[in-house]
């Protein structure tokens, strides 16, 4: 009953949404389209091999880590910043630093990348920018999370021997929790590699700015490398995070 | 007294200043140059950016606009995740372990084995190529417009799931699935009686989330032209109009949280 209601639903919104699109399948499908295509794939053989071009997108990769790198750490720091006041029970703070977290994260990094090109120019540094802001308002969240769910009892006993605030939160709250954090750290360091790669599409840096100025030049041999190396890139990150995991679980 | 005394600094010196060598090349690679940002050409250019977003534009006729875009990227992401599923169920059916008939006993036989395996290096190289660069792809070949974005979602969210769907039909309970298979059932009603009931909620629930991701995603693929709310943030920022932005950002803001309400209330109400 309520599986068919829901199918139901489901199925009016699937045939809306096909309906009110105007998709060109015909032009898609047709033999012409198909023709075009075959056209347009046969210009990715042969990738552009030549060593000075190879080197340029060994830098363009080295970019997009340096970006994710750099922009997940400014966002630990920024996240475990506002976690601080969100994780704490006086409503005052926390309402509105919680609205700014949710806002941050609603955000998808390409928007933020688009809207910093403004003050930061192009290039990686607005990249750089855009996955620690977005970041921030991520990470800043799972903190806050596991700050409140740290156990009492080490600050309570520094708090009875007379320790500050400042001394409680270093030396018994952050010890407690900091695997926790780390952890999440790394994890949205994996997700902010894929999301650095594609990031440069607005020309905010690393190989995606390779790939949109190439392809919009249709220069498609060397798009043909890019594109390799980007799979290159997120196949090996997805290796040695699993191979990580095992590790770390065995 | 003593003056208190920490008994690690040692430590902790020596790795702050290491941790402060290996930023250096970060720094420099990435152009990190904050002062940039407060530059005062950069700044009037900001602040005259930033000052348009106050008031944000609301006149009647814009807002239909908006209203329209917005449903156009909801359109976009179902219609996506709607051909995702048609690409990911039979891939699924192909790469579960569970419904291989030969793997009832023993091993399985060499050519399902390879089936499975070219099925899932396919999934992977699905899943592992970004949307956006689909997108990128198939405004290329088709022109701007949705159609780009609907194809750029079907293909990689098909890879998602139709990985996630074989690994969820793996890992559950196979007893009645292959209690079905041995007495002589067909792969298909081992899939639609054994399988089917026992996971459906996790799958549906899985599916859900994605349609989720997928509406997000589908804003961001409108920056390369797939049309809807995307497309116009980027056209918007593109001719400094701080107001339509503010207009704009706030919609999907909104929207990402009413579609975040939705997949919850939809997963707690199926679970």
């Amino acid at each position: 009953m309520r599986l068919g209601l829901l199918l139901l639903c489901l199925g009016t919104l699937v045939v809306a949404s096909f309906t009110s699109l105007d998709l060109q399948w015909a032009q898609f499908a047709s033999l012409d389209a198909l023709r075009s295509m075959g056209r347009f794939l046969a210009e990715f053989v042969p990738p552009d091999t030549q060593p000075a071009f190879l080197r340029k997108v060994a830098q363009g990769t080295a970019e997009t880590l340096a970006m994710s790198a750099l922009g997940t750490l400014l966002a630990a720091l920024g996240g475990l910043a506002l976690a601080l006041p969100a994780s704490r029970p006086a409503p005052l703070a926390r309402g509105p630093v919680r609205l700014v977290l949710n806002v941050l994260r609603a955000i998808p990094e390409l928007v933020w990348a688009a809207l910093l090109l403004i003050s930061a120019g192009l290039g990686p540094f607005a990249g750089t920018l855009a996955l620690a802001v977005h970041t921030t308002g991520v990470l800043g969240r799972l903190f806050a999370e596991a700050l409140e769910n740290a156990p009492p009892g080490p600050g309570a006993a520094l708090r009875a021997q007379g320790a500050g605030a400042a001394q409680v939160f270093f030396y018994a709250t952050l010890p407690q929790v900091l695997p926790q954090l780390v952890s999440y750290t790394l994890y949205r360091w994996e997700n902010n590699i894929r999301a650095a790669a594609v990031l440069g599409v607005v020309g905010a840096g690393g190989l995606g700015q390779l790939l949109a100025f190439h392809m919009g030049l249709f220069h498609m041999g060397k798009t043909a490398t890019i594109l390799g190396a980007m799979l290159v890139l997120v196949a090996a990150v997805d290796a040695l995070s699993y191979g990580a995991r095992r590790l770390a679980t065995r | 007294m003593t003056p208190p005394r920490d008994p690690a600094w040692q430590g902790r010196v020596f790795w702050s200043v290491a941790c402060l060598l290996l930023l250096w090349p970060l720094i420099v690679a990435t152009e990190f140059r904050p002062a940039v940002l407060f530059d005062p050409d950069s700044l009037r250019v900001t602040g005259r950016f930033l000052a348009g977003f106050l008031p944000p534009k609301v006149d009647p006729a814009f807002l239909a606009e908006v209203a329209r875009e917005t449903w156009r990227t909801v359109a976009i992401a179902t219609a996506g995740m709607a051909l995702a599923m048609v690409l990911a169920v039979p891939l699924t059916l192909m790469s579960a372990r569970v419904l291989s008939l030969s793997a009832l006993s023993g091993r399985m036989a060499r050519g399902p084995f390879w089936l499975r395996q070219g099925v899932r290096t396919l999934l992977i190289v699905l899943r592992s190529i970004p949307e956006l660069v689909w997108a990128l792809v198939f405004v290329r070949v088709v022109g701007l417009g949705p159609t780009a974005g609907v194809l750029a979602i079907a293909l990689t969210y098909g890879g998602m799931l139709g990985k996630v769907y074989s690994e969820i039909l793996d890992s559950g309970e196979t007893g009645p699935t292959q209690a079905l298979l041995r007495n002589g059932g067909g792969r298909l009603q081992g899939f639609f009686y054994g399988l089917l009931p026992q996971n459906s909620a996790e799958l549906t629930s899985y599916t859900v989330y994605r349609w989720e991701c997928a509406i997000r995603s589908s804003v961001v693929l409108g920056f390369v032209g797939a049309g809807g709310l995307g497309q116009q943030i980027d056209s918007a920022m593109k001719m400094f109009n701080g107001g339509e932005v503010a207009t704009l950002l706030m919609v999907f803001v909104a929207l990402v949280a009413l579609a975040d309400r939705v997949s919850a209330w939809l997963r707690a109400w199926l679970g």
